[in-house]
Parts: C-alpha cells; sequence; structure tokens
C-alpha cells in the first residue's frame, strides 16, 4: 500500500459504484453471485432440474404447438435446437435484468449498513444469470450433438457473440435498478416490456420468416434488438449456416456494428447513471 | 485496508453537513415524472448534520448521545462511508468495522456460514481471511449449534449477537456502534461491557452512539451531545451526560410531555395496549409525590406514590391490583401488588370506584420506565389491564446505575493491629 499523502488518513468519501481496488470488487460480485446461486439450487432437493425444467418445459410447449400444430419450423434444419438456444438466451436475459431491477431494493440491509461498491449488487445478478445459462447451454449443446449438429469453425463466435449479450443485459441492470430506488413502477413497467420483447424477438420464428411476410426493413429492425441479433447469429454460428448471419440480413458486415453500438452503449450508459446514483442509494431507500 | 500512519488522531471530521430530502409522498412513480415533468415535487429539506467538527485521538473511546433525531446515526453513517456528506471532510486512520441499526446487514435466507463470506467480501476480506474469521466469529456469538440455521429463523437476541461478534471479529482500528445496548438480554449486555474494556485495552478507537448515559459514564473518556445535527456539548463524559438528562427534561421538554397528556398524567405510550375482559376499567393512573402533587418525572431516592383509578363494571369479589415498572430495555424492575396483603379487597358492586395508591422509596435509577397496572383475580382472570399505560422519566443529577438499593457499609480489616486489640 502506498503511504497516504494526508496527516489524518485515508479521507472517507461516501460510498460509490466500483470501490477503490478492483480485486475486491470481483470477489464480492462473485461472492453474492455464487451464495444466491446455490441458495436457488439447494433450497430445493432437485434443484438442478428444476433449474433446467423452466426451458425445457417452454421448449417442450413451444415445441409442440409450432412444429406439430403450426408447422413453423418445416422448413428450418434443426429447428428444435434452435428454438431451444433462443428460449435459453432469452431466459439469461430477462433472469439477468429481471432479477437485477429489484435488486438494490432486495439487497437493502446491506446497503443501508455497509460501506461497498454498490455496483456489485446488480451485477452480481447478471453473473447468477451467467451460471444458469453456462448449466442451460450443456443442455442445449447435447440436444445439438444429438439431433445431427456438428463440430464448425464458426463455433469461435460464441464468446463474442455472448459477450455482446452480456454488455446489453449489464447495461440494462444497472439503469433499471437504479431507476428502481427512486420510481417504484420501473419494475412493473419492465415486466410488460420484457413480455413484448419475447414476441418482439425471432425466437419462436426465424428472420427468414421475417423477411418473407414482412420485408427486409422489418426484420433490420428487428436485429437492432442485440438479444434478437445474439440469438440470430448464434443460430447462424452455432446451429447451421441456413440461418442467415445478421451481416447477412443487413447486407453488409458492418451490419453486425448496429446491435453492437447498441450493447456498448447501453453498457456507458448504464455505468454513468450507475455512478451518479450510487452514492445516494443508502439514504433513498 | 491502510495501515494507520504516525498521526495521533484516528477519526477527523472538518466541517460536517448533510441534509436529507424527503419527499412528501415515500414513493414517486415514473408515470408521475413522465405526465408532469415540470411539476415541482414537494420535498421536506432536512438538515441532519451542521457543520460538525471533531477530532478522536486514538484509543480513545468517545460517546455519541442525543435525542432521537439530533443526527447521531447520521454521523455515525457518513463515518461509515454509507452516506456521502454534502460538505465537509472526514478521515480515518486505520482499519474501520461498523455496528449500524442493530446489524451488519444479513441475507436471512442464509445460514451464518455464507453471510459472514459475504460480509468478509464487503470487507474486502480474501476468503482464506474470511473463513480464518469465521470459527472465531461464530465462538465468541456462542452459535455453535446453529451454524446451519438460516438467519432469518435466528431469534433477533442470535441475530443481533452474531451481527456484534462479526463486528468485533475484525480485530480493525476503529469501531463505529450504534445503539448495540438496546437490545439483547442482560449476558448480551454484559459481554458488550467485557469487550469495550477489551477495546479499550487494545487501544482500539471507539466511537459509540447510545441513550445508555450508564455506559456512557463507565466507558467514555469522552463525549459528545448532538442536537439539531449540531455539536451542543463535548467533554467529560458525566458533564456530557448531564446536559443530555437536562435537555430531555428541561422545563420546556416538561411542559411539551405535560400538554401531550390529558386524561393520563403520565407521557402517554405509544404501545398502550388494553387487555382484559373488561370487567373493570383502568380509568386514570398516575404518580404523586408525598403531598399528593402529580409528577410527570420522579426524583431518584424520592418518596412517591403510584396511583390508579379503577371502576368496575360488574360486581367482582376479592380483586388484586398490582402495577410494573420496566426500564427502556423492557426489564421489569419494579412489582408492587395487592395479592399478597393480608385482607382481601373485599366485594365491589358494578359502578363502583376507588383508586389504589402503591407508595415506594424510588431506588430507580435514570432512565425511561414503561408502566403497567392492571387488575385480576386469584384465579388467574385479568379483568383490566394496560400493558404500557404511560411512561414515567426518572432523574437525578448524576448518571449512575439502574437501581438504587440502599446500603450500609463496613471496612473489616483483618490486620495484626485488629488481633492486638482483641
Amino acid at each position: 500500500m502506498t503511504t497516504d499523502p494526508h496527516p489524518h488518513g485515508r479521507p472517507i468519501t461516501g460510498p460509490g459504484a466500483f470501490g477503490d481496488d478492483a480485486q475486491h470488487f470481483w470477489r464480492l460480485v462473485w461472492t453474492l453471485a455464487t451464495t444466491s446461486f446455490k441458495l436457488r439450487f439447494f433450497g430445493s432437493a432437485l434443484g438442478y432440474l428444476w433449474q433446467l425444467m423452466r426451458p425445457l418445459m417452454l421448449f417442450a410447449v413451444m415445441y409442440v404447438i409450432f412444429t406439430v400444430i403450426l408447422g413453423v419450423g418445416d422448413g428450418e434444419p434443426l429447428y428444435g435446437v434452435a428454438l431451444l438456444l433462443g428460449i435459453v438466451f432469452f431466459q439469461f436475459f430477462t433472469d439477468s435484468v429481471g432479477v437485477a431491477v429489484r435488486s438494490i431494493i432486495a439487497r437493502e440491509a446491506l446497503i443501508r449498513k455497509v460501506d461497498f461498491p454498490r455496483l456489485a449488487v446488480p451485477l452480481a445478478c447478471v453473473l447468477q444469470a451467467l451460471f444458469n445459462l453456462g448449466l442451460n447451454l450443456i443442455v442445449v449443446l447435447l440436444f445439438l450433438i444429438f439431433t445431427g449438429g456438428h463440430l464448425m469453425l464458426s463455433w469461435i463466435q460464441f464468446p463474442l457473440i455472448l459477450l455482446m449479450l452480456i454488455c446489453f443485459s449489464s447495461g440494462l441492470a444497472m439503469i433499471l435498478s437504479a431507476m428502481y430506488v427512486r420510481f417504484r413502477d420501473v419494475q412493473p413497467i419492465w415486466e410488460v416490456i420484457t413480455q413484448a420483447l419475447f414476441y418482439g424477438t425471432p425466437i419462436l420464428y426465424t428472420i427468414s420468416m421475417v423477411i418473407d411476410k414482412a420485408g427486409l426493413p422489418a426484420a433490420r429492425i428487428l436485429l437492432m434488438n442485440p438479444v434478437a441479433s445474439a440469438i440470430q447469429q448464434a443460430r447462424h454460428a452455432m446451429v447451421d449456416h441456413s440461418y442467415d448471419a445478421v451481416g447477412n440480413v443487413y447486407g453488409t458486415l458492418a451490419g453486425d456494428l448496429i446491435p453492437i453500438g447498441i450493447s456498448v452503449a447501453t453498457l456507458i450508459i448504464g455505468l454513468l447513471y450507475f455512478r451518479a446514483a450510487a452514492p445516494h442509494m443508502a439514504e433513498r431507500l | 485496508m491502510s495501515e494507520p500512519n504516525s498521526s495521533s488522531a484516528a477519526v477527523v471530521v472538518e466541517g460536517l453537513s448533510k441534509s436529507f430530502d424527503r419527499p412528501e409522498h415515500q414513493v414517486s412513480t415514473l408515470k408521475e415524472q413522465v405526465l408532469q415533468p415540470f411539476r415541482p415535487r414537494r420535498s421536506r429539506h432536512l438538515r441532519a448534520l451542521r457543520e460538525i467538527s471533531l477530532s478522536v485521538e486514538r484509543g480513545e473511546f468517545l460517546g455519541i448521545v442525543g435525542r432521537n433525531g439530533s443526527g447521531k446515526s447520521t454521523l455515525l453513517k457518513c463515518l461509515a462511508g454509507i452516506y456521502r456528506a454534502d460538505e465537509g471532510k472526514i478521515w480515518i486512520n486505520g482499519s474501520v468495522s461498523t455496528f449500524i441499526e442493530l446489524g451488519v446487514g444479513f441475507n436471512p435466507e442464509l445460514a451464518a456460514l455464507d453471510n459472514v463470506m459475504i460480509n468478509a467480501a464487503m470487507l474486502g476480506l480474501s476468503r482464506r481471511e474470511a473463513k480464518q474469521r469465521f470459527d472465531a466469529v461464530i465462538d465468541f456469538a456462542e452459535l455453535e449449534d446453529f451454524t446451519d440455521l438460516k438467519i432469518k429463523n435466528y431469534s433477533s437476541g442470535m441475530r443481533v449477537r452474531l451481527a456484534f461478534s462479526v463486528m468485533i471479529q475484525l480485530d480493525a482500528d476503529v469501531l463505529l456502534i450504534d445503539e448495540v445496548l438496546a437490545v439483547g438480554d442482560a449476558a448480551f449486555q454484559q459481554k458488550c461491557f467485557d469487550e469495550f474494556e477489551q477495546t479499550k485495552q487494545k487501544n482500539k478507537t471507539v466511537l459509540l452512539v447510545t441513550h445508555n448515559m450508564g455506559a456512557v459514564d463507565r466507558f467514555c473518556d469522552r463525549a459528545v451531545l448532538l442536537e439539531r445535527g449540531r455539536i451542543a456539548a463535548i467533554g467529560e463524559p458525566e458533564a456530557v451526560a448531564q446536559r443530555y438528562v437536562d435537555l430531555n427534561f428541561s422545563p420546556a421538554a416538561r411542559t411539551a410531555a405535560a400538554k401531550a397528556e390529558s386524561a393520563v398524567n403520565l407521557a402517554p405510550d405509544a404501545d398502550d395496549i388494553l387487555s382484559g375482559d373488561g370487567r373493570a376499567v383502568i380509568e386514570d393512573a398516575w404518580f404523586e409525590d408525598s403531598d399528593g402533587k402529580r409528577l410527570t418525572t420522579l426524583t431518584s431516592g424520592a418518596d412517591v406514590a403510584f396511583s390508579a383509578r379503577v371502576r368496575f363494571v360488574e360486581a367482582v369479589r376479592n380483586p388484586i391490583f398490582s402495577v410494573t415498572l420496566s426500564s427502556s430495555a423492557r426489564i421489569p424492575l419494579f412489582s408492587a401488588s395487592s395479592e399478597w396483603s393480608k385482607q382481601p379487597s373485599g366485594q365491589f358492586a358494578a359502578g363502583e370506584e376507588l383508586v389504589w395508591k402503591v407508595k415506594f422509596k424510588n431506588a430507580l435509577g435514570p432512565d425511561r420506565y414503561g408502566v403497567t397496572p392492571a387488575v385480576t383475580l386469584r384465579d388467574g382472570a385479568t379483568l383490566a389491564a394496560r400493558e404500557r399505560i404511560g411512561s414515567v422519566v426518572v432523574t437525578r443529577t448524576n448518571p449512575g446505575p439502574l437501581v438504587d438499593i440502599p446500603f450500609t457499609q463496613q471496612l473489616l480489616r483483618s490486620t495484626p493491629a485488629d488481633a492486638n486489640q482483641g
């Protein structure tokens, strides 16, 4: 530790978003995330199974309705895997942001009593959702292998796709959790938006159906949503190349920059907004 | 954590101010904000701290006293870094451990181990340090048999014990403690006292917010009295404690208290609970001095009387009258009852009224006492009871213990001089 220039010791400036030690910060995020993850798993006897049941049940219902009854996925190769991948990605998004919205209020006891980097709270929610995503992706991967998917060079895109999704989710988690401290109707509003987004994202349908039925501009607007383009690009890269890459829909590889740019912008706005709100969170609870 | 440097001051506060804007409506909505973005939002500006300057020496035990809302807890929260000050500067020399609002922030769904780990992570300890600390924490809190139990299933006493233990076992240089003495049983309070002795010996700096003037007198090297966010007095604990008592029970405060009371001549208590089957009603209760003058505050050592006026709704035979005075920590300290008198109280007709009077020499020390009168029968039925019908304040010129039991004392020397005399 460097010598303190001030004769009285360390100045106390009040709580902030990040704290002054990155290692402490990440350890705290990790501890908060792992403890609540454990809580969810060991809370019930079949914890892991229940965790998997949610996306799998939704998948089973959707699969029956859309392929058997409506025949949506008929022309698409490996539609089942593509559908499951979409559900799992979207669940990560709703898990992380939906839980983060209420996180500051839920951790009220900590916020009111301890000076710690406030940002750790919403980020721990994102990390916990990431743990769940990891477990769900194992199932997706098994599904992919057993239904005839095969290893492709384009799989290396996956970490980048995931990174974009994490940036977007984290940004929204920061903005909404900080807003919720002041405005208590943020949560119901967000629930409605989430519901709309579920149908506004190519999860049940594919982007090629949008292009066929509503035209290319509509597809391009849909893919500006980072969640939508993450799912679409993952289907292209991981499942089968017949799913359009995001760049193809925009007609140029530079089209990828639109959802990436929106994700990065959301993250930056989130960081700035949360940093401004962090010092006064304890007194506004 | 930074190492303490050579300066002798552990905590320095310069011109600290803090205010809060409390909105009139506690919950504001985004809808409101969007629909009426320019409508001025009504809020109350509350100045909690005004230009506080203070310096605490290393190893000093500082008591912070003041009435509710005087800014004590806000000051501590600013020092703990939980609130950001509006103006002024704070420096702390060395590591800090805090105990705020009866706890250190637990997640009720988690077991003790997970909570201690989270707490450690928040304070910046590594996992290994945290695990090492855990055993000491549990040991000190005497919760060995409950480590797997979720905090939500702990009793409130167990929770406070764990929280206090977490704070103490951090072994920090500066301890910021808010109202630890207001909760817990006598054994826990004793443990706190023992720990305070220890911290003094270890030359740690302690800032203790408390209403317990006995503790201020016993442990503090110096005390600060806050009033409306300003330092009203600072210095010798005894003098400051006296100022606090004066402030609380000044003529102005007393008339205000007297105004507040109408039917009941005691300071009305928020948790006056009426119970009983209604066969009798306690209409009024008050304290009076030996001349029969009603009192709102009692002085230690004086002869006083408690009186209750009771009206019977139905005919009752041999009712028992009783009253209990409990300290602010809700420990019953004095009980009087007609149960053990030689003569049964007799037959009372419906509608009959009587005044029951208990005379006693007030051996109680300075504190606020809850008063609970009751009318019962020998078979255990309760005719009327008013749990904490009101409270009465006992004052004395110098702060001291909670009870003043009359005593005599002598010195019995067993020296050869004694033997020679015999």
